[in-house]
């Protein structure tokens, strides 16, 4: 099937172009980007005033299945990621049973195969059972396909495991990525630690639990020569840590979620658990912190930590509610509304953010509109104002925090491997 | 002035005039419980559900009292005979009293928020018992109240709180409730008891006891709950009451009028010594008195808040 995008403003850092352009697609591949396409398209697609960016590339999303299929499973949440602009992801391995074997990997590789609507890319497990005891057999997890380990949810206490780890990370050229949390630290902690838990009479999660956490991993890859990527990163610290080190020539990389950018410990108060994860929404100043890293580039990656949670294990007491949120659906739009239409980044800072320093971090052909390449397209409507509602999510779980919140940005049309995948 | 909220979940939320209006409406109440008959028809034909989610003797029984002399049916919902050993989520419970027709919950629970959260989900009026290390409203209603019997005011007073801070919700309330009313309150416990940033909820924070008392017009001294700490944050009892318990001595150095306050339990020669807690500045057993008073006067404004709305908003 050709398909014919016409008269969009296609943003495409990998490349330099930023214009109203065409873009052809054929047998999957962007086969052409040019002026004034005359082709005889099947489809044609009026992109005028819209703006064409390549598909997103979340590379921290929790799909749930094997496992847990009543919270997401992998065609829902792919459905979700298409519906929010996102054609790749990288699926993280906390499932039941852990993505920490060979044969579970081929487990969740059938399902993929079978239910997805969009690119998976598998995570698995640093250590068997993500217990932080016995590294899993990272060669051959490499040689099924497997981008990045990960113990995500849970740090490795033990220095040494990670270390080994780090070095068979390297020899095998798969990316480590670090939950960075000092569980010592963080204790039984449901909120970030400060006024706001002071006057909710809540536990609070120091940033110290995490950014002594970055410190350490960043210590630890700096003495193997391994690639590391934290995730999730919330606090003024956890930046300095790693712009320092970025300075002295350490490779690592970092991603923050949408809700850290945008959200303040205030949206606590009233104990709406959809405002609970780990880690915690923190100060005002942290958030801060976190949007001027987007801007001078500390922060490479923005991605979701989609974590989808059903409302049995949401709607309880604060304190016993889990940890999570989804944001597939909202990643983009609240990107373009925080950071876009507030003039903190251009187009082409934040298609790097959202697509194209994921894919080059997990070294995937994705996150370009490049002609010959995968044909993963998004077309944005940058001005359209939504509201984000609880029955419209199409991800199984609703557990957003951003429920009630007009955002200015809407995917009209989702392109995933060179076929229409989603419509508005 | 006048009451429209049909929950009673914390001071916080609270402006000073709703405050001062729960303080005279428990004035008017107090009386009542001097009367033969020890009873006024304000709440006839209501339901007051008692649910107890931690054990409570003191707490429950002055709702239970308070709600009996305005008339209302009272029952009581422990824990331990609840359903909800058997797994059944705070909300069902409350949903589930809801449909027998009852018409205020007084929820005492573990956890923070737990009285905030049920009432989003309940038409009929929560009051607050006290939620995890929240708040306890009407502990401080109370303590409010009783200081303003004792000195005619608070605005201006200084008033020392004493104790596990962190873990009080008590504490917090008080914190809230004479602050709103124009009160100076100082904090006092050991480091690993005072939260983080708790200057920001207006108050002075320190360590040395006879600092925390040197001005005072007032002290509340908390119970020290040394069977629940989980955490280690406590020191050895022994040690506690020579830096921080109330004595005699720490008293002389005082102003002579200083008046003691004490939520109860008693941890006597812990937080306490037996001569202060039975002495002349002693409070306890008033606030015991007016925790009635103050108590009918929740019920009976959320009471009254929920008929309005109701009458206003038929649906």
């Amino acid at each position: 099937m050709k398909i014919l995008v016409k008269n969009g403003r296609i943003i495409d850092p990998a490349n330099n172009i930023d214009g109203i352009l065409d873009i052809l697609i054929e047998n999957s591949k962007i086969s052409k980007v040019a002026k004034n396409i005359k082709n005889g398209a099947e489809k044609i697609i009026d992109a005028t005033n819209k703006i064409i960016i390549p598909g997103l590339v979340d590379m921290h999303v929790h799909l749930r299945q094997p496992g847990r299929e009543d919270k997401e499973t992998v065609e829902s949440a792919t459905s979700a990621a298409l519906k929010g602009g996102v054609t790749s992801l990288l699926a993280m391995p906390n499932t039941a049973p852990a993505i920490d074997c060979v044969e579970n990997v081929a487990l969740l590789k059938e399902i993929i195969q079978k239910t997805a609507r969009a690119e998976v890319f598998i995570a698995a497990a640093i250590t068997k059972g993500r217990l932080g005891r016995e590294l899993s057999d990272i060669a051959n997890l490499k040689k099924q396909g497997v981008l990045a380990i990960t113990d995500d949810g849970v740090s490795v206490d033990d220095q040494e495991l990670l270390l080994r780890a780090l070095k068979l990370a390297k020899e095998q050229k798969v990316l480590v990525i670090c939950h960075c949390e000092d569980k010592s630290l963080s204790g039984n902690g449901v909120i970030n630690l400060g006024i706001i838990s002071t006057r909710l009479g809540l536990r609070g999660i120091s940033k110290e639990s995490e950014y002594k956490r970055i410190e350490r991993d960043i210590k630890l890859a700096e003495k193997v020569g391994a690639p590391i990527h934290i995730a999730h990163i919330s606090c003024q610290e956890s930046l300095e840590i790693i712009a320092k080190a970025k300075v002295k020539g350490i490779k690592v990389t970092c991603d923050a979620t949408p809700h850290h950018f945008s959200l303040t410990e205030e949206a606590v108060v009233g104990y709406d658990t959809n405002m609970k994860m780990n880690p915690p929404l923190r100060s005002k100043q942290d958030v801060e912190a976190i949007r001027q890293g987007l801007k001078n580039g500390t922060i490479d990656v923005i991605a979701s930590d989609h974590a989808p949670h059903t409302e049995n294990e949401k709607d309880i007491e604060f304190e016993r509610a889990e940890f999570g949120v989804i944001g597939l659906e909202t990643e983009l739009a609240v990107s373009i509304t925080e950071l876009l239409h507030t003039g903190l980044l251009g187009w082409k800072a934040l298609v790097e953010k959202l697509a194209l320093n994921p894919a080059k971090i997990l070294g995937i052909d994705k996150g370009t509109l490049r002609e010959g390449g995968n044909a993963d397209i998004v077309v944005v409507s940058a001005d359209k104002e939504w509201v984000v509602q609880k029955e419209e999510f199409v991800s199984k779980s609703k557990n957003s925090p951003f429920i009630g919140r007009i955002l200015k940005g809407l995917v009209e049309y989702t392109i995933c491997r060179g076929k229409p995948a989603y419509k508005l | 002035m006048l009451w429209t909220r049909k929950d009673l979940l914390g001071l916080e939320e609270l402006i000073r005039e709703e405050i001062e209006l729960i303080l005279a409406t428990a004035e008017s109440f107090k009386e009542v419980s001097t009367r033969a008959i020890k009873k006024v028809p304000a709440l006839r034909g209501k339901t007051v559900v008692n649910l107890f989610y931690e054990p409570s003797t003191r707490t429950r029984v002055s709702f239970e009292i308070a709600a009996k002399r305005l008339s209302a049916d009272v029952i009581n919902i422990a824990v331990e005979t609840s359903s909800v050993k058997k797994g059944e989520t705070l909300f069902d419970t409350g949903r589930n009293i809801q449909a027998l027709m009852a018409d205020i919950i007084v929820i005492r629970h573990d956890c923070s928020g737990a009285a905030a959260m049920l009432s989003r989900h309940m038409d009929i009026s929560v009051v607050n018992a006290g939620d995890g290390w929240h708040e306890h409203p009407t502990q401080a209603l109370l303590d409010i109240f009783t200081l303003k019997e004792k000195l005619g005011k608070i605005e201006g007073l200084n008033v020392a709180i004493v104790g596990d801070i962190a873990h009080s919700r008590v504490a917090r309330s008080n914190i809230w409730g004479l602050t709103k009313l124009g009160a100076k309150v100082t904090v006092c416990a050991p480091a690993m008891l005072i939260p983080p940033a708790i200057e920001q909820m207006g108050v002075r924070v320190t360590r040395d006891i006879d600092d925390a008392l040197k001005n005072a017009d007032a002290v509340n001294v908390l119970r020290m709950q040394f069977e629940r700490d989980t955490e280690g944050a406590f020191p050895e009892q022994l040690e506690y009451f020579k830096n921080f318990g109330i004595t005699k001595e720490r008293l002389q150095k005082a102003k002579k009028n200083i008046i003691v306050m004490h939520p109860g339990p008693l941890n006597r020669g812990i937080e306490i010594s037996s001569e202060v807690a039975d002495g002349l500045n002693s409070v306890i057993l008033e606030q015991v008195t007016n925790g009635i008073a103050v108590r009918m006067a929740v019920l009976f404004l959320v009471s009254q808040a929920r008929d309005k709305n109701n009458e206003s908003s038929p649906s």
